[in-house]
């Protein structure tokens, strides 16, 4: 099998990118994906074009386990390896629907270089119509909310561990089929109002 | 009235077009040709390919007409043109001990297999002008001797290593990935492959002063030239997809091995150690120069003080660059307008509080 | 899109290669996720010199599209030899529009101001960057200046900048002066005058910095808390200007002075030349001003 990447690579990259930049930018914004990369991989199309715009030679990336397919496509199409640990990956791509997600696991930078850490990219259903969390910090004007439905139950938990490791942690980009959302390790979530 | 000065992409186009005028000089002198440049100036051309960090006398003659003569641009115009080359790999390590050797002198053995071949070198000429050459310089062909391609010239280093006097060479590991640069920001402590590449591409004229600067006692290391030797080497690329390795040619290149002395410590047995110096084509002061810094750049790994700044890696390897260093230093001419009258501005304020406490408090001046 | 990369032969769109482009565009993913800090880049040899803007010249290029708009400027304005220079430089290999209206732009590269105009969501502000690192003119080793980041350790820098209120009754810095981003990293906005750091904070645009020869990166999101060091009993004071500008009477600008005799003659015009147009058409008209109808006959 093999699947056709971008018709044309350097303005579909340049798209894709400006999507993610403007997600990260604007955390818990819902960010149209700037260009989509082909149906048949089990990444889905966004979470391939950011593959196909991000990854190469360079850098090394990661599967769970429902996604262990899209590694010859990657490869094929980027240059870029597997890593051989997952805290060896600069990218991690996370099927939520179906896999386990646990932040821990991945590259958390040092405190001298905290940009030594792994970029989660995270394959959801959805960005909207799940229970809100309302979140604050960097790019955000005052608080936004988040509703992505079919977050991992501990996911607040495991985001105040990533927050209380700051500014080392991971960056989140959330994905479904035409968009993205980011989620940088600068944001938090608030308490629940009681 | 004031009219905001405009214009500047006309000057700028006219600036280009005069500079080129400028550069071509009285048009009733024949136009300067590459080749002539690449034949005849042949050690600028090897100046601008090492600094420039690319072989190809080609591209570095026509950089050095297209700059005047400046070398310092025309190595400028040689790394914005490298930096835009695909890479495709690494090339097997080059066996200098290959050579097709030149030119190949000790200082520290009077005679040694292969000998010592003098070759084309400034030393022992007498600096006085030829002015015959104002005229025309064809000079009478060179002597020469019927050569035994299959003489070897074992490197001296490798000669002293024989008695275990001299460090040895640090292990080959050919699976460990290469450093570079000009992909990856340096970061420090930097390894040696690292500080070995930066000090190749460095200024001729910073690694000399910093070199003379340990022979003056700031960070002395008591050097002798093992060995210089120039001459022809193959590079090879591996491509274990096809299972051969391809010959893409030969470089012209100098090595300096600068032996120099190490009393020892607590573990380690008083031995000769060594510095390293290589550049591409025929550039020998810089060859030496590079060995003498990179010797006493070694200093915490051979747990000597770092007292000097020829020892100090965070100085060296971050203005060794001249294409940086020119940058920033012209980067000057460029307006600062803004920022000088945030200056201005400050100062006048200061005097003015000066004064202002100076007449209410005349006593306070005084 | 009627321009694209094909009508540029020779160069790839917006000059960089691909893989460039990718590994600055990590970088600055980075950056924006950790507000303040420099992230190292593999910065790459420009055709303009190192000092000269080679680091937001990279910035640029990895950003741009070709629906972009950019404006450049030097000293806050777009006819300077190198603004010109480098806005010629992207329209030859990227072909994107270009213009000297801040509020047009979406991508607005700059050395050493930030425009008088409110900056908008959609808008990417990227500056040149010569020195990147804050605690340089204090410690001159990356070794040392790294630490110190990483322990949050910014004592050396309150410390000067005391130094200079116990000497001459104020912090003397005009320029370059030092912020503190979200409240971690304490950053060096670059030499933009200390008249511009309060637009820094909480802007609406998403603003990048580019330092080439010192191959770092760093960002600012929008609507980031950015605020300038400065002591409770001497707080934080932009520069102010005692006269309007010459020719369009703004009192809210930052100011350039200009000599115009031998005679000690000088007058105050602003230094965003966008802005001062943009007033003068408005029909604001300064003390040696004239209307702009006038002028145009």
């Amino acid at each position: 099998m093999s699947l056709a990447g971008f018709p044309n690579p350097v303005l579909d990259q340049q798209a894709a990118f400006r999507a993610v930049m403007q997600a990260l930018s604007e955390p818990g914004c819902i960010v149209q994906a700037g260009a989509l990369a082909g149906e048949g991989s089990p990444l889905g199309p966004v979470a391939r074009a950011i593959a196909l715009s991000l990854l190469d030679f360079e850098v090394r990336f990661s599967l769970s386990s429902s996604l262990a397919d899209a590694e010859g496509d990657i490869t094929f199409h980027t240059g870029s390896r597997l890593a051989s640990r997952l805290d060896e990956a600069e990218f991690a791509f996370v099927d939520l629907r179906q896999d386990v997600l646990d932040l821990g696991s991945f590259a958390q930078g040092t405190p001298e270089y905290p940009d030594r850490s792994t970029t989660v990219i995270l394959r959801v259903e959805s960005l909207t119509g799940g229970p809100s969390l309302k979140i604050r910090g960097p790019g955000i004007r005052g608080t936004r909310e988040l509703n992505i439905p079919g977050l991992p139950t501990d996911f607040a938990l495991q985001w105040a561990a990533n927050a209380a490791r700051s500014p080392l942690g991971v960056d989140l980009i959330f994905v479904t089929n035409e968009a993205v959302l980011g989620l940088p390790r600068s944001t938090r979530i608030l308490p629940e109002a009681r | 009235m004031y009219v905001a000065v405009k214009g500047g992409e006309r000057a700028i186009a006219n600036a280009h077009r005069l500079v080129e005028h400028e550069r071509r000089g009285d048009r009733n002198v024949p136009e300067l040709g590459t080749e002539q440049i690449e034949q005849q100036l042949s050690l600028a051309v090897d100046r601008v390919m090492s600094e420039g960090s690319l072989y190809d006398r080609g591209l570095a003659a026509l950089a050095i007409k297209q700059a005047r003569g400046d070398l310092i641009e025309a190595i400028f115009l040689i790394r914005a043109y490298r930096t835009t080359l695909p890479r495709f790999g690494f090339s097997v390590p080059l066996d200098t001990a290959d050579m097709a050797i030149r030119r190949r002198i000790s200082s520290t053995y009077k005679d040694l297999p292969g000998g010592q071949v003098l070759g084309p070198t400034f030393d022992y000429t007498h600096r006085l002008l030829d002015f015959a050459l104002a005229a025309e310089g064809n000079p009478a062909p060179p002597v020469t001797a019927p050569v035994d391609t299959a003489e070897r010239f074992p490197r001296v280093t490798d000669l002293i290593a024989q008695d275990d006097l001299i460090e040895r060479n640090p292990p080959e590991n050919p699976g460990q990935p290469v450093g570079d640069l000009t992909r990856e920001p340096l970061a420090f402590p930097a390894e040696r492959d690292l500080r070995l590449q930066n000090l190749a591409r460095g200024d001729e004229g910073f690694l000399l002063a910093l070199g003379y600067s340990t022979q003056r006692g700031y960070g002395r290391n008591h050097p002798f030239v093992g060995e210089i030797r120039m001459g022809e080497v193959e590079v090879e690329f591996d491509i274990p997809e096809l299972g051969l390795m391809a010959s893409l040619g030969e470089v012209t290149l100098t090595e300096c091995q600068m032996v120099n002395q190490f009393k020892g410590s607590l573990t380690e047995p008083a031995k000769f150690t060594r510095g390293y110096g290589l550049s591409f084509g025929h550039c020998e002061r810089r060859a030496m120069s590079m060995s003498l810094v990179d010797r006493a750049l070694r200093a915490d790994e051979l747990g000597e003080e770092r007292t000097s700044p020829a020892q100090d890696e965070e100085f060296v390897l971050s203005h060794s660059d001249n294409i940086q260093a020119t940058g920033f230093v012209e980067h000057l001419k460029l307006p600062h307008y803004v920022d000088f009258q945030a200056e201005l501005a400050l100062l006048r304020q200061m005097r003015r509080e000066l004064e202002t406490r100076a007449s209410t408090h005349p006593e306070a001046a005084e | 899109m009627s321009r694209t990369a094909e009508n540029y032969r020779g160069y790839n769109f917006a000059y960089l290669d691909e893989q460039t482009k990718r590994m600055i565009r990590r970088a600055i993913l980075k950056a924006i996720a950790i507000p303040g800090y420099q992230v190292p880049f593999a910065s790459r040899e420009m055709p303009m010199p190192y000092g000269w803007g080679t680091g937001g010249v990279q910035v640029t290029a990895a950003i741009l599209g070709p629906s972009d708009v950019l404006k450049v400027i030097d000293q806050g304005a777009d006819d300077t030899t190198n603004a010109v220079s480098i806005r010629q430089f992207f329209e030859k290999t990227a072909g994107v529009e270009t213009t000297t209206e801040t509020e047009k732009a979406t991508v607005i590269q700059t050395r050493h101001r930030i425009p008088e105009a409110k900056l908008q969501g959609h808008q990417v502000l990227v500056y040149q960057v010569p020195i990147p690192e804050p605690l340089r003119f204090l410690e001159p080793r990356e070794t040392e200046t790294r630490t110190l980041h990483a322990l949050a350790e910014y004592g050396l820098m309150h410390v000067r900048l005391y130094e200079d209120i116990a000497q001459h009754g104020h912090i003397a810095k005009t320029y370059a002066y030092p912020v503190l981003v979200a409240d971690r990293y304490v950053m060096d906005p670059s030499p933009i005058p200390k008249f511009d750091n309060p637009k820094m904070d909480d802007c609406a645009a998403l603003q990048l910095f580019g330092a080439g020869r010192e191959k770092r990166i760093y960002a600012i999101p929008p609507y980031t808390k950015v605020v300038s060091l400065d002591f409770e009993d001497h707080p934080f004071e932009a520069t102010k200007f005692e006269q309007p500008c010459a020719l369009c009477g703004a009192t809210d600008s930052y100011l350039d002075e200009v000599i115009t005799d031998d005679q000690g003659g000088r007058m105050f015009v602003c230094s965003d030349t966008h802005h001062c147009e943009t007033r003068r058409c408005e029909g604001h008209v300064g003390h040696l001003g004239m209307p702009v109808t006038e002028a145009a006959e």
